[in-house]
């Protein structure tokens, strides 16, 4: 498999949340603005090509029966590290992700990449994989949150877009469900579907 | 690779050290930064809550039977101008809420922030300042004439629209703070 393609399946063939649906949790949690989605998707990235280099390096050293505790605990450091910069740089972005930010060790995207991939691959094709599955998380939670925060706060990245109607208080009318739980599976259903078909075109056009 | 008991143990030895190492490594960069961070946060919350103010005493009190949170003392050329009460309640609609409530030394609330809560987003969250307006109201109460209860209880407070749960538990922590104000105060000027 070329490394374009490595790269590449993350985004909508293999997209983790919109077709494996993997991390779903995280997914669903932190999705209600567009900037917790780019923050959590970005920690995750981090993560994922750092546990995914560093796993694809120590393969051949680590016995097959305590494989999963040796990434685990790879994965879980590298996730204390990513806690500590953003408490201690972006305090703001901390605190909007909580307890996500050291959920990301139980991520299943993570694990996953680990097991199935780097765990099998050279070290470059691993941090190209987990460069492109961190992306695809990415760009599927900004997306999400993107549309979360139109339609349930009337904004977008934080700001005003004004063209809802405002109440009494003059604060916007705005689909108060979508920044709720609910909202998510909601808008998380029509994107699946989505890029369902997206990846039905695709498939088209290359046979 | 072959599983044996010796390089089990060995390659769990080593990742779990080397992880270590690297984690130590990395608080020590970031100590100072978080602690920074959260030392900002801090001293943010205090100038709004309290006039302005040369020194500040920080101290721990607790009612009877409940864990002991943090007071502040402001002092301008001696005078005592202002307490902050670093306050919480765990009576909130989804976990505990923490806010900062500043009092002038007669006891009228200076102002509230929220310093940290989990309430429904664009219901409960109307107690921070930058959604909402709401927590103005406490804005130069005195407790002993203003009742902290929602007006559903027979009290003064007006409650947020759908969120009278999150609006009660404000009022408790805001209550908490200044009973422990009240109790600090007395122990003052007994001496």
């Amino acid at each position: 498999m070329s490394n374009l393609n490595n790269f590449s399946k993350g985004l909508v063939k293999e997209n983790p949340v919109l077709v494996m649906l993997l991390g779903l949790c995280p997914t669903l949690g932190v999705s209600s603005s567009a900037v917790n989605g780019v923050g959590m998707g970005l920690a995750t990235t981090f993560v994922l090509v750092m546990s995914n280099l560093v796993i694809s390096i120590i393969k051949n050293l680590i016995p097959d029966k305590v494989r999963i505790p040796a990434f685990i605990v790879v994965i879980a450091s590298f996730v204390t590290i990513v806690e500590f910069i953003l408490e201690g740089f972006v305090p703001a972005l901390y605190e909007s992700l909580g307890i996500f930010i050291p959920l990301i060790v139980v991520n299943c995207i993570v694990l996953g990449r680990a097991e199935a991939f780097a765990s099998k691959n050279t070290v470059f094709s691993s941090a190209i994989d987990g460069l492109g599955m961190g992306l695809g998380f990415t760009l599927a939670l900004t997306v999400l949150g993107s549309i979360r925060e139109i339609l349930g706060a009337g904004k977008i990245f934080g700001l005003n877009l004004g063209f809802y109607p405002l109440d009494a208080e003059g604060n916007p009318i705005v689909i108060l469900v979508f920044v709720l739980a609910p909202g998510a599976f909601i808008a998380l259903g029509y994107l699946v579907a989505l890029n369902m078909k997206l990846k039905d075109r695709l498939s088209k056009k290359i046979k | 690779m072959e599983s044996t008991f010796k390089n089990m143990l060995l390659v769990l030895f080593i990742i779990t050290f080397v992880a270590g190492f690297a984690l130590s490594g990395v608080y020590n960069i970031t100590k100072e930064p978080i602690a920074k961070s959260k030392m900002a946060k801090k001293i943010a919350a205090l100038n709004t809550v309290l006039p302005e103010f040369d020194t500040v005493i920080s101290l721990e009190a607790a009612l009877p039977e409940e864990k002991p949170i943090e007071l502040s003392i402001a002092i301008k050329n001696d005078d005592t101008v202002g307490y902050a009460v670093e306050t919480y309640t765990s009576l909130g609609f989804s976990g505990n809420i923490r806010a900062m409530v500043g009092f002038e030394p007669d006891g009228t609330i200076i102002d509230v922030v929220h310093l940290e809560h989990s309430e429904t987003p664009g219901l409960g969250d109307k107690i921070e300042k930058s959604k909402s307006s709401w927590s103005d109201q406490f804005k130069g109460k005195n407790p002993e004439t203003f009742k902290l209860i929602v007006k559903k209880d027979g009290g003064d407070v007006d409650a947020i629209t759908a969120a009278t749960i999150t609006s009660r538990a404000y009022s408790d922590a805001i209550t908490r703070a200044y009973k422990i104000m009240k109790a600090q105060k007395g122990e003052n000027n007994d001496e």
